[in-house]
């Protein structure tokens, strides 16, 4: 069974129509990218997968079960994890207690008055850091880590619940050349490991083209393509509206 | 039907005169992010200098109008005054400290005009050419209230004119957006700013000079104007001009026709519009969510971590000296340090919504009020023993922070403030007027503790030992599961929601949980007085209550308890040595706004910082 | 044209730019290549008085410039477009344009909108639309019209490729070529070594705050060590 299935999702604000008829299934343990040109209707698309838009029309469903419209924060309960496009974290906590949050909401244990949360879900939360790599920097506050370091903070939180589904919105945005190979290797790998799927967008063709098992292409609210990352290379349609020559990108 | 003419026209003109006021106010916001509590000030002195200019120049319509005008561009000139000196100094310091400075100013202001004007009303003379009055559907209607009627559309008009059709409105336009950038392209902002100031203040001192016709010039006009103002900005929508023309419209009808259906509670009745219009559209009638305000603060809240050795041992020492120390003293001392006891919990309550929560609160001291009555109700209806209205207390403070929160928490920064302010005024007004239960304003007398608790040393360690254990379990939740994620929600509740955390819940829990331990405070505070009057639930005691904790500092768990004790114990001295207390902390306050912007825990943990390298 | 040395800053305690020399020539594109959080915008916002310089000098057309007003710096003729756009949303593009609005020196031809919808075409096409309902392709190009509008002789672009579709980065690439066909002077910053190498004349690579390297464009892409090491390329 795919993990993800989304069936005709359509949205209009103001009468424009930004998403319409979105149909695609991602499955355990693939990568999907979802391209397209700015305004293409990415991120409405995406903010409609994990609740935070409501669509006009059409059914998503997770492990077979509807979840169309539910709120963020039940989504992620039935295992839906995601990073975002602009880091979201706890700017006041240590990289650990950003962490352990995730882990303690997991375990329904936000409501306690009196444990000091120091001595709560602490070791789970540095094997989950030492999976990322972070582990040397669990001490530090987010507010003054470096960008690429937060991306990985983010991505040590999506996995807290043991997520089945990633959504990563631009997961390598304002990063270095080879943080963001790195970085997508290592959610590559947790993804085929744990049987996550993974459904991304991204501006960075390099990094689409060396990462994605599949991509989507989105214009204008529509899907225009679909496929292998070389199928999806020599669409001569994907390479009007958006890859272009490939001249300044690198995606030739 | 005649009279609802009248009514409805006199409405007219009330709402006039306040969309003068309100525009500037909404105007200086606008631009500045700057929520201007002396905007009722300049509003106040707009009329003083009227009466001064009009009284002093030879009678006519040169003297009138020209005192009238002169007036309004006197207050233009102080505002800009205030901005130079004041508040260009602190427009990167955070909302609060820029909401307290101005404070500071109201306080000034308020011994300024009593030294100049004196505490009598004042009555100006009428404007020459209006004073009769003209025939409309059978009654007569003063023709000065017609001429306000016209003031209002004329000042709106031009001011449209202004901000969409020349350069100068559409770089005020720009800079309301971001102010760094506007400086980027070239534009002195500076210069910009101070325009503006000049603008709406301005207007506020017109509003006030064209008052001088219609009614007495008092020392109480500035706080009344502002809270109606506030309202009306909040109504309309910050930094909206036709947002606030037709809030203006709204309440200033409100107010004409409620006098007819419900005389005794037409404040209630305009706040509950407020609250309304707020739950239904968050941000007022015509305003747009507030985008980031650029260029102002944003460097991350610091780590909250175990207090550090040296501040344990402090804290240890002062609190043997809180123990030890009272039998020597005398009852008066031991009185006022049972009120410091009251106001470290009432200001760590407090802090509980505005540093962890990151909620603003100008209504606290409905909290506290509330928690007072609830004692006092109970003793006083039901003949409760003083524990049974201790636990009262807390009880009803942390239903009303239940019931008032739910409202409050779906809202954020200054509109959640001013809602919590709505929702305050309406506990003072009930408290005012619902005289048969409440007493009114003679409020409950004779609420004394029991026997075994009446000697003053007594009271003073159950006081002490109840706040003391509440403000302790208060920072124990801070550090809990439940205080984590409060501060979860205030770093980013995009993230929250995405880790299920529902935010609003735990803002809104936060919310009723700070409530009741104000609640416990008022409580022992209505014990310790021996009567409860409804001043314990003004916008003065909330103003108190957030001067503490800003003067304490928000960053830090500390902060509160420090700036509880500074307050209380400054306020404790001005007020017995000197008859310009006012005067004189409103300059303490200002002071400390431009020298200690991150409050005194705040400065003291930077320079402990300073000496002992990254905590 | 402008010469930027040994300047550093600080945030708060952190050192966040460390002795930085570089300079522009009249007429130059300079890319200044480097990870996130090497110092590219700090650099750009140093040089326009955003972020103060707590040493060194910043020196446009001759005149020391470090420690003056950004407003003053913008009305010598440096023009700032910064990585977030900053569009007035709530303006039109003709009142974004007016805001940036000032007057040209001697014997430059001004910029008018009408000239700049000649540059950026689809601009000309949306004149009364709010900034905040255009596109991040379009919201790129009104930034730049803005910041041409107050002629400029030098204009610092922070990352102006960053999350644009590859077709818009393209157009990106052609504005500039156009801009320098028209004698001004750029500083652009970039991660996106394939759109700087299409459009710089000299590079110079920051990381932590220092300089590390500079050459011109041949020479760049001849040292393959030197892109590895600092690009990671």
């Amino acid at each position: 069974m795919a993990t993800l299935e989304v069936e005709g999702l359509t949205k209009s604000f103001g009468g424009v129509r930004a998403v319409q008829g979105v149909t695609f299934a991602v499955e355990p343990g693939e990568m999907l990218a979802l391209i397209g040109p700015n305004g293409a209707g990415k991120s409405t698309c995406f903010n409609m997968l994990n609740g935070q838009l409501r669509p006009d029309a059409g059914r998503v469903r997770l492990m077979g079960r509807d979840i169309t419209g539910i709120a963020p924060r039940q989504v992620w309960r039935l295992g839906v994890g995601r990073t975002f496009q602009i880091t979201a974290t706890f700017g006041s906590m240590t990289v650990l207690e950003n962490v352990q949050m995730a882990l303690l909401s997991h375990h329904r244990r936000l409501g306690q008055l009196w444990r000091p949360v120091a001595r709560m879900d602490a070791a789970p939360a540095r094997a989950l850091l030492d999976r990322l790599g972070m582990a040397d920097q669990a001490a530090r506050p987010c507010g003054i880590l470096a960008y690429g370091d937060l991306k990985r903070v983010e991505l040590a939180i999506a996995l807290a619940n043991e997520p089945k589904l990633l959504l990563m919105d631009e997961p390598t945005a304002g990063m270095a050349p080879q943080e963001r190979v790195s970085l997508m290797a290592l959610t590559a790998d947790i993804a085929r490991e744990s049987g996550i799927a993974v459904l991304f967008t991204e501006h960075d063709m390099d990094v689409v083209f060396s990462h994605a098992d599949r991509i989507l292409v989105l214009d204008r609210g529509r899907l225009i393509a679909e496929g292998e990352p070389a199928v999806v290379r020599a669409d001569p349609k994907v390479r009007e509206v958006y890859l272009g020559s490939g001249a300044v990108t690198g995606a030739h | 039907m005649e009279n609802l003419v009248l009514q409805a026209l006199s409405g007219l003109a009330s709402a006039s005169s306040l969309f003068l006021v309100a525009s500037g106010l909404t105007v200086i916001f606008g631009v500045s992010r700057v929520v201007n509590f002396a905007h009722g000030s300049l509003y106040m002195l707009g009329a003083y200098l009227a009466w001064t200019l009009v009284t002093t120049l030879p009678r006519g319509h040169l003297g009138f109008w020209g005192g009238v005008i002169g007036a309004a561009l006197l207050v233009g000139l102080i505002g800009l005054l205030v901005e130079v000196l004041l508040l260009r100094r602190i427009y990167r310091a955070p909302e609060l400290f820029q909401l307290l400075a101005t404070f500071g100013v109201v306080l000034i202001v308020q011994d300024l005009a009593l030294m100049t004007w004196g505490a009598q009303d004042l009555l100006g003379p009428r404007a020459p050419g209006l004073r009769g009055s003209v025939e409309i559907v059978g009654l007569r209607f003063p023709l000065y209230e017609l001429f306000l009627i016209g003031v209002g559309p004329v000042v709106l008009a031009l001011l449209w004119l202004l901000f969409h059709r020349t350069r100068w409105g559409t770089l005020v336009r720009a800079a309301t957006q971001d102010r760094e950038m506007v400086g980027a392209l070239g534009v002195n902002q500076r210069m910009l700013f101070t325009s503006v100031f000049f603008l709406g203040s301005l207007l506020a001192g017109l509003g006030g000079a064209l008052q001088l016709p219609r009614e007495s010039v008092n020392l109480h006009m500035d706080l009344s104007i502002i809270t109606e103002a506030f309202v009306v900005v909040v109504v309309g929508g910050l930094g909206s001009l036709s947002g606030a023309a037709l809030a203006a419209l709204l309440i200033g009808e409100l107010h004409a026709f409620g006098i007819l259906i419900v005389p005794k509670i037409t404040l209630v009745l305009v706040f509950l519009v407020m609250a309304l219009v707020l739950v239904v559209r968050p941000h007022g009638l015509l305003g747009k969510p507030e985008a980031a305000a650029r260029g102002g603060q944003g460097s991350a809240e610091p780590v909250i971590g175990p207090a550090p050795p040296a501040l344990r041992w402090l804290a240890l020492a002062a609190l043997a000296v809180a123990v030890v120390l009272p039998p020597f003293l005398g009852d008066y001392a031991v009185s006022v340090l049972t009120e410091l006891a009251i106001f470290v919990l009432f200001a760590a309550s407090l802090h509980l919504i505005m540093g962890p929560g990151g909620m603003a609160s100008f209504g606290h001291a409905a909290y506290f009020g509330l928690g007072a009555y609830g004692a006092a109700l109970a003793a006083q209806w039901l003949g409760a023993p003083m524990l049974a209205g201790l636990a009262l207390a807390p009880l009803m403070a942390g239903i009303f922070g239940l019931v008032f929160g739910y409202f409050c928490v779906r809202l954020s920064g200054v509109y959640a403030a001013m809602l919590t302010l709505a929702f305050a005024q309406i506990a003072w007004s009930v408290a005012f007027q619902w005289v048969e239960v409440t007493g009114g304003d003679n409020g409950i007398l004779g609420v004394w503790p029991d026997a075994w608790a009446a000697p003053k040393l007594v009271y003073y360690y159950l006081a002490l030992a109840l706040c003391l254990g509440a403000t302790l379990f208060l920072r124990r939740v801070v550090h809990a599961p439940f205080g984590y994620a409060l501060r979860a929600q205030r770093d980013s509740t995009l993230r929250a929601e995405a880790i299920g955390i529902d935010a609003f819940r735990i803002r809104w829990l936060g919310f009723a949980l700070a409530a009741a331990a104000a609640g416990i405070a008022g409580g022992l505070f209505a014990y310790g007085k021996g009567s409860v009057f409804p001043t314990y639930m003004g916008i003065p005691r909330s103003v108190d209550a957030l001067l503490m904790v800003l003067l304490g500092g928000v960053q830090t768990l500390s902060g509160p308890i420090i700036g509880a004790l500074a307050f209380t114990g400054l306020q404790e001295q001005l007020v017995r040595l000197t008859d310009l207390w006012r005067l004189i902390l409103g300059c303490i306050i200002v002071l400390l706004v431009l020298f200690f912007p991150q409050g005194l825990a705040g400065a003291a943990r930077a320079r402990w910082e300073a000496r002992h390298g990254d905590a | 044209m402008l010469q930027v040395s040994g300047v550093s800053a600080y945030y708060g305690r952190a050192h966040i730019l460390d002795g930085v020399t570089l300079d522009v020539g009249a007429g130059e594109v300079v890319v200044l290549l480097g990870r996130n959080g090497a110092g590219k915008s700090t650099t750009m916002k140093a040089i326009m008085g955003l972020v103060p310089p707590a040493a060194g000098s910043v020196r446009f057309q001759g005149a020391e410039i470090a420690g003056q007003e950004p407003f003053e710096i913008a009305r010598r003729g440096l023009g700032y477009v910064p990585e977030e756009r900053r569009i007035f949303s709530e303006l039109s593009v003709i009142e974004n344009l007016e805001v940036g609005r000032r007057p040209a020196a001697a014997g430059l031809r001004p910029w008018t909108p009408e000239r700049l919808f000649g540059l950026f075409p689809s601009l000309g096409a949306m004149q009364d639309r709010p900034g905040g309902r255009m596109s991040g392709g379009e919201q790129q190009m009104l930034t730049i019209a803005r910041t041409l509008m107050g002629n400029p002789r030098l204009i610092l672009l922070d990352e102006p490729s960053e999350g644009l579709a590859p077709v818009i980065i393209e157009r990106m690439a052609e504005a500039i070529r156009a801009l320098k066909a028209e004698g001004l002077s750029i500083l652009l910053s970039e991660q996106n070594l394939h759109f700087a190498q299409v459009v710089s004349d000299r590079a110079t690579i920051i990381e932590k705050g220092r300089i590390r390297w500079s050459g011109s464009i041949p020479e760049l892409l001849a040292a393959d060590e030197v892109r590895e090491q600092y690009l990671s390329v």
